[in-house]
């Protein structure tokens, strides 16, 4: 079911999106789109709601109300077995404490991204980690790899299978600058070649680097606006 | 190239060896669930022979007699009978003659058996000086020493009457005293051969008195097959012994399955415990396998795997420590080693696969009820 006033261009339309745990309104009233190719900032305090915004959008949770079209498919009547399936063919997950799989080396936790979705290819996985500029680390295990290290096996694992959506909550919350800004060159390249950017943030200069900014506050929309200080990148 | 299945297979390799120390608290748990799981079957084997064995001081379990009352068996019955009986399982096959006597005008039982199988039948006697070991000795009953006033060292003159109504009389050397608080105080003991020349009537006897240990087939099977291989012959089965016997045994049998079942219960428990601790750690890595698209069953089939090994190295390693356990037991309990059943070894890892991937069922449904969203939040 198309939104019929969005031109086929948009991959993800939220309308009137409320969460509510139990007396808490996490969200209330969201409404918003992206079109495709699209590199949108989240910004808000504490608690205004961008991580429910994020596991809503991300198919890791339903909305109390409203309705999500993601790529035109309404995501309300999915049972939660359809929504891992959309999880896993659609949807590349950038986290902030980068969730990799301890007992696993840089390369095994980019291929179980892999197994999960259909079939594992060392040769293509090994590639994804070349191209975060992590060849020479694939056979580290997480405990051995620095932090920004951990973050690039984190981005190489989320778009081995070419997600329409690439979703990043703080993806540098826990990096210093430099590994800041080599997360950063790898989402700028990933947007010129075409990828659909979300990153939630509460750091102007990273959300600086996105086309657009959509504030939250106590789990509404408060500012949805162009980037004007949109830093031109290289 | 790599296969899914075999990624698959090293993801659950990986999660426990480079886990090691969790590994070890898992493995510990199934190890000793096997081992006492091996231990008390083992000696669930093993108990029965060894009492058995213990059993046999008690003295015959069966006895041998000519069926017509009255009626008294030939060597060529003893040996046909030894022969019957699997040698294994016969502890001692002693032969009984019973005559009355007479000394200084007074009637005693005069008894010929062969001392060296009373021995092994009878372990029980309590002799004062020395059993007969030549011709020409006697051991008197208790009894009959204390009426007689004879000692050890003493002569003692034995008169009678064969069958034919001829009369014998010989002088014996008496070499000690017989005192079991039972029949055998009464009567006086000479060797069968002694009591043969001194009637001039060989080849008699009057019942036989075997001593069989009860491990496998049962006592009456055995009698049965005597029964069968020599005619006229009646086994009889000491019911006071072999009852007592049998109630012992199946009472112990069946405390060693209880405590067993009581074990295995307490491993699953245990295994639970230690699963569900695993799958709490591993919340976070089961929430981003989730997030990544992971199908419930491809998670559960990893944990069940993962459980399904620990069950399988727990079963072996504690088999190893079940059957020294054992080994231990039975040589402080009956002072002798056993030898290991190999074929409670893959029972032992059956079974222990099996308990692990079953007390694993329930964790692993709690893991399938894991938010993937949680990744997200920073817990
Ligand atoms: N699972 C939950 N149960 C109850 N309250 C929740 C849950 N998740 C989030 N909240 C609440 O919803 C609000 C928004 O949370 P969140 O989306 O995590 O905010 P942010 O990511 O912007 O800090 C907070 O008040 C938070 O306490
Ligand atoms: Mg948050």
């Amino acid at each position: 079911m198309l939104n019929p006033e969005s031109s086929d261009n948009q991959i993800l339309v939220i309308s009137e999106v409320s969460k509510i745990y139990g007396p808490i309104k996490a969200l209330q009233q969201v409404t918003f789109s992206v079109k495709s190719g699209e590199w949108l900032a989240i910004m808000g305090p504490s608690g205004s709601g961008k991580t429910t915004l994020m596991n809503i959008i991300g198919c890791l949770d339903s909305p109390s109300s409203g309705q999500v079209l993601l790529d035109g498919l309404g995501l309300d009547s999915l049972s939660s077995s359809e929504l891992t399936a959309i999880r896993r063919e659609s949807i590349g997950l950038i986290f902030q404490q980068f969730h990799l799989v301890s007992y696993l080396t840089a390369l095994e936790n980019v291929m179980v991204a892999q197994y999960y979705h259909s079939l594992v290819d060392e040769k293509e996985a090994l590639e994804a980690l070349e191209n975060v500029g992590l060849g020479d680390r694939a056979k580290h295990l997480p405990r051995q790899l620095s932090g920004g290290e951990q973050q690039r096996v984190c981005i190489a694992r989320a778009l081995i299978n070419h997600p329409k959506l690439l979703l990043a909550d703080e993806p540098t919350g826990n990096l210093d600058e430099t590994n800041e800004a080599l997360v950063m060159d790898i989402l700028h390249s990933l947007h010129a070649r075409g990828s659909t950017i979300i990153v939630v943030t509460h750091a102007l200069e990273v959300a600086a680097h996105a086309e657009r900014t959509l504030v939250l506050e106590h789990g509404r929309v408060a500012s949805d606006l162009k980037n004007p200080a949109r830093q031109a990148h290289q | 190239m790599l296969s899914n299945r075999s990624f698959a297979l090293r993801m659950v390799l990986w999660s426990l060896l480079r886990r090691r120390s969790r590994l070890l608290v898992a493995l510990t748990g199934v190890t000793i669930g096997a081992t006492v799981l091996l231990g008390l079957v083992s000696l669930c084997y093993d108990i029965p022979k060894q009492l058995s064995r213990e059993f046999r001081s008690y003295g015959a379990n069966l006895v041998l007699v000519k069926d017509q009352v009255g009626g008294r068996l030939s060597h060529e019955d003893l040996e046909a009978a030894r022969k019957a009986l699997p040698a294994e399982r016969l502890v001692g096959l002693t032969p009984f003659r019973y005559e009355p006597v007479r000394n200084n005008m007074l009637p005693y039982t005069a008894v010929g058996t062969y001392f060296d199988d009373v021995k092994l039948t009878s372990p029980y006697w309590l002799v004062t000086g020395a059993y007969p070991a030549e011709p020409g000795q006697i051991l008197l009953g208790a009894e009959v020493a204390e009426a007689t006033k004879l000692q050890s060292g003493q002569r003692m003159t034995i008169e009678g009457r064969n069958t034919s109504q001829e009369r014998y009389s010989k002088d014996f050397t008496i070499t000690g005293t017989v005192s079991t608080g039972g029949v055998e105080d009464a009567f006086i003991y000479l060797s069968l051969s002694d009591m043969e020349e001194m009637t001039r009537e060989p080849g008699l006897i009057d019942l036989v008195e075997a001593s069989l240990t009860s491990e496998g087939t049962s006592l009456s099977h055995l009698a049965d097959l005597v029964r069968n291989s020599v005619p006229d012959l009646e086994p009889r089965l000491v019911t006071r012994v072999t009852r007592s016997e049998e109630t012992v045994l199946t009472k112990l049998t069946w405390l060693v399955y209880l405590v067993t079942v009581v074990v295995l219960t307490l491993t699953m428990i245990c295994v639970t415990t230690t699963m569900m601790t695993v799958v709490m750690e591993r919340r976070k890595e089961i929430g981003l396998k989730k997030a990544l698209g992971a199908e419930n069953k491809k998670v559960a089939r990893e944990f069940l795997t993962e459980g399904l090994m620990l069950g399988i190295l727990g079963g072996l390693v504690g088999s190893l420590t079940g059957f020294i356990f054992a080994r231990l037991v039975s040589y402080s309990v009956f002072g002798r080693g056993l030898n290991p059943e190999f074929h409670l070894v893959p029972i032992t890892v059956l079974v222990s696969a099996l308990v692990t991937v079953i007390a694993s069922l329930w964790p692993v449904k709690k893991a399938m009820e894991v938010e993937p969203g949680l990744v997200l939040k920073g817990e």
